[in-house]
């Protein structure tokens, strides 16, 4: 088993120490730690926990076109990430045992990153009768998370039951928020810019809506929810109400949300193509805020990789969905850190801690701390870099900050006590050590 | 002026000088040979992948009398129905040598992107995209306008002018096209329409709204100089737009009591083709204020115009 020696790192932005990593867990944290491990520099670098991702779209099985486990668990061990959550819209759905624990197995096999499937609420994604929560739950994968992402569980009392259901195994179901007749052949938010554009419009009230409800429904059963994507300055809103009033919920945005427009809709380029769709300045103004105060716990990449063909094309049959794993944190520093929202101890908590949490991933989104797990992430805030989706690891090309500036980089990922980032770069001798 | 995308695009001088264009080009339109040598050895495409009997008629013979050759490509349905996408026909058509593609499709920024995505060399011109523009119709709209209310003087704009456009603004990119257009020149547009048919963010348009057709062919926005009526599809009344095509056509459509509270110089225009019955009755579409058929021949020598503007205009800053 390897073992490393970061020296100079400083822990969620603290002072610099040193820390030991012998066979996957950190034995000493401290400025006198010393030992014969291979030697990691790590001045001037931030270690946070590892990045744990629930939202993460890996394609396989059914679209290895456009991304499989091995190529989007590479990329997101490039972007920082020790854990994923793949979501459910296979081909076929992750709705059953079996599917579920093909995946689980394929991330172990690669071992780049922990990936933890999750199961489909209904059948097919369908919304009509519930898949086998229990099956899933109870098989290899251990599937905690239930979504129907990319369709919303619509019919209210199919969601009310789904929500009761997972109580017994602790699980949660993540919604994705879309009230499907307000938002029949929706191409872009509706605002000012759709009107301009004659783009049908995919209006906030949608999502907001269907939030509502939620938060009421799981308020009734007692219930945890989970909401994907928020998108809007009324759904925070609401979170903040349902929180108020002590109702469990979460709820992640993602890092295009927190960062572009639906103003950068008018190239018409489908590249900026996305459900939910990009928001107004407002709207982005206010789930910062949110990230910043709470309401919003997490930041989830719903990285959704495309094949080329499917972006190039008319906007509106263009297919919806951005990369993310490669730009998340660097879009988090540039919206949230470097804004001064958010320290380097709250980015651990939103992109590590909590999301571990709500995932029941016990084992990561923990202390840096002899004795912890050794699940970490290296970053150098002080790097500036453009984005070139062509040099991404990811298969997607489809990213929404070509060619913008990227606030800070991955040096190292250590995941399970090996790096699988060494300098920036994947270290591919890792298919050589076991995990 | 590379292509014409939209009527946002376009600054005051740059309209009205496409409008004296077309003036030059209706007189020769007057002659007895109407055939002009101006785009000889020129290629001009129309992609239409929209039925449009009239727009692509209008552009063909718009093409032809500046001497282009016309090459129609028809394309039923969207490009994926079709099975080639619009960047494999793009290609095809940057192979075969296309000066211009004239665009007609049912998706809103296919021109813009045909434009702007690198699969084609040549001018792009928007024959309508979706629900988001249609300029040459603008440019036809004002044209009929101009000669019209200000005896097609050139350098004329339409300042002070005031324009009702009435119907389905929601799903209407003659709508889009002219209220830029329209504002862009001076003139003061209304938009009527049941709220349902108003995008939400029209807020930020240059033009005011009205639910009342009554209170603004009264005068309640203002004496008009023009009512220009939209077409309105009847199956919109399946998507709850409005509950039948009867209370469209009583509390929205142009009749012979409404035309009478104009004042008498306004014009009454349609892009057409009309739902006459529903938006527009015959009194009104028949009548001597009505610019219908007129709009149809201003059609051609706008486009004679929009064309001759982009394709000889490009020649020549090349040599230049």
């Amino acid at each position: 088993m390897s073992s490393y020696l970061i020296k100079g790192a400083r822990p969620l932005g603290g002072d610099p120490t040193n820390i030991l990593i012998e066979d996957g867990v950190l034995t000493a944290v401290g400025t006198s730690v010393s030992g014969g491990a291979q030697v990691i520099d790590a001045d001037g670098l931030i270690a946070l926990p590892g990045l744990v991702d629930l939202h993460t779209h890996l394609r396989e099985p059914g679209r290895e076109d456009a991304e499989t486990v091995e190529t989007g668990t590479r990329a997101a061990a490039k972007g920082g990430w020790t854990a994923v959550h793949a979501m459910a819209n296979t081909d076929p759905v992750a709705d059953t045992a079996g599917v579920v624990e093909q995946v689980w197995r394929l991330g172990r096999q690669y071992g780049w990153v922990d990936v933890r499937p999750v199961g489909a609420v209904t059948i097919g994604l369908k919304g009509e009768r519930l898949a086998e929560l229990g099956a899933m739950a109870d098989s290899a994968a251990g599937v905690r998370v239930f979504s129907d992402d990319g369709h919303c569980v619509w019919d209210p009392t199919l969601m009310r039951r789904a929500l009761e259901y997972v109580k017994a195994f602790d699980g949660v179901v993540a919604q994705h928020a879309q009230e499907p007749r307000l938002t029949e052949g929706a191409q872009m938010h509706e605002g000012v810019v759709s009107a301009e554009l004659g783009l049908t419009g995919w209006p906030a009230v949608a999502e907001e809506a269907i939030i509502a409800r939620d938060v009421l429904l799981a308020g009734h059963v007692g219930s945890r929810l989970h909401v994907c994507h928020v998108s809007t300055a009324g759904s925070v809103e609401i979170l903040r109400w349902a929180k108020g009033r002590g109702i469990d919920v979460t709820a992640e945005v993602t890092p295009h949300h927190l960062l572009l427009t639906d103003e950068l809709v008018r190239s018409y380029d489908p590249v900026f193509k996305v459900n939910p769709p990009l928001r107004t300045a407002a709207d982005v103004q206010a789930v910062r805020e949110a990230l910043a105060d709470g309401t919003i716990d997490i930041v989830a990449t719903d990285h959704a990789p495309h094949p080329v063909e499917a972006k190039d094309c008319e906007w509106g049959v263009a297919a919806m969905g951005m990369t993310g794993l490669e730009t998340a944190l660097p879009i988090v520093q540039e919206a949230m850190v470097d804004t001064g929202l958010l320290t380097w101890a709250q980015v651990a908590d939103r992109m590590s801690v909590a999301p571990a949490r709500i995932g029941r991933v016990g084992s990561q989104g923990r202390p840096i701390a002899a004795g912890e797990p050794a699940h970490l992430t290296l970053v150098d805030p002080a790097a500036r870099w453009e984005c070139d989706p062509a040099a991404h690891t990811t298969m997607g090309r489809n990213s929404p900050v070509r060619g913008r500036t990227m606030h800070g980089s991955v040096v190292a990922t250590i995941y399970a006590g090996r790096a699988t980032v060494l300098d920036g770069k994947l270290n591919e001798a890792l298919l050589e050590v076991p995990l | 002026m590379r292509h014409l995308l939209s009527t946002a695009d376009l600054s005051r001088d740059e309209a009205i000088s496409i409008l004296d264009v077309a003036g030059q080009m209706a007189a020769t339109q007057r002659r007895e040979i109407k055939k002009l040598p101006t785009l000889r050895g020129r290629t001009v495409v129309n992609l239409f992948y929209e039925d449009s009997t009239r727009t692509r008629i209008s552009f063909e013979a718009a093409a032809k009398r500046l001497s282009a050759d016309v090459i129609n490509f028809s394309a039923k349905g969207s490009s994926v129905s079709k099975g080639e996408s619009l960047k494999d026909t793009a290609l095809t058509l940057k192979a075969m040598g296309a000066d211009a593609v004239v665009v007609r499709h049912p998706i809103s920024g296919a021109p813009h992107r045909l434009a702007n995505a690198g699969w084609i060399d040549g001018t792009v011109v928007n024959a309508g995209d979706g629900t988001h523009e249609h300029p040459t119709q603008a440019l036809l709209d004002a044209y009929t306008l101009r000669s019209r209310l200000e005896q097609d003087a050139p350098g004329a704009d339409l300042k002070g002018r005031r324009v009702a456009i009435v119907g389905d603004v929601l799903h209407s990119r003659v709508a889009r096209s002219n209220v830029r257009l329209l504002t862009t020149l001076g003139a003061e547009v209304v938009l009527v329409a049941p709220p349902t048919l108003l995008p939400v963010g029209i807020g930020d348009w240059p033009c005011s709204t009205s639910y009342d057709l009554d209170d603004v062919v009264g005068g309640g926005h203002g004496d008009l100089d023009a009512v220009m009526m939209l077409r309105v599809q009847r199956e919109r009344m399946n998507a709850a737009f409005f509950p039948s095509a009867r209370e469209y056509s009583r509390r929205y459509g142009l009749d012979a009591r409404r035309m009478a509270k104009l004042p008498e110089h306004a014009l009454v225009m349609h892009p057409g083709p009309m739902n006459r019955g529903l938006e527009i009755t015959a009194e009104a579409a028949d009548s001597p204020r009505s610019t219908i058929v007129e709009q149809v021949a201003n059609g051609v020598a706008v486009r004679m115009a929009v064309l001759y503007l982009l394709l000889s205009g490009q020649s020549e800053g090349e040599g230049a």
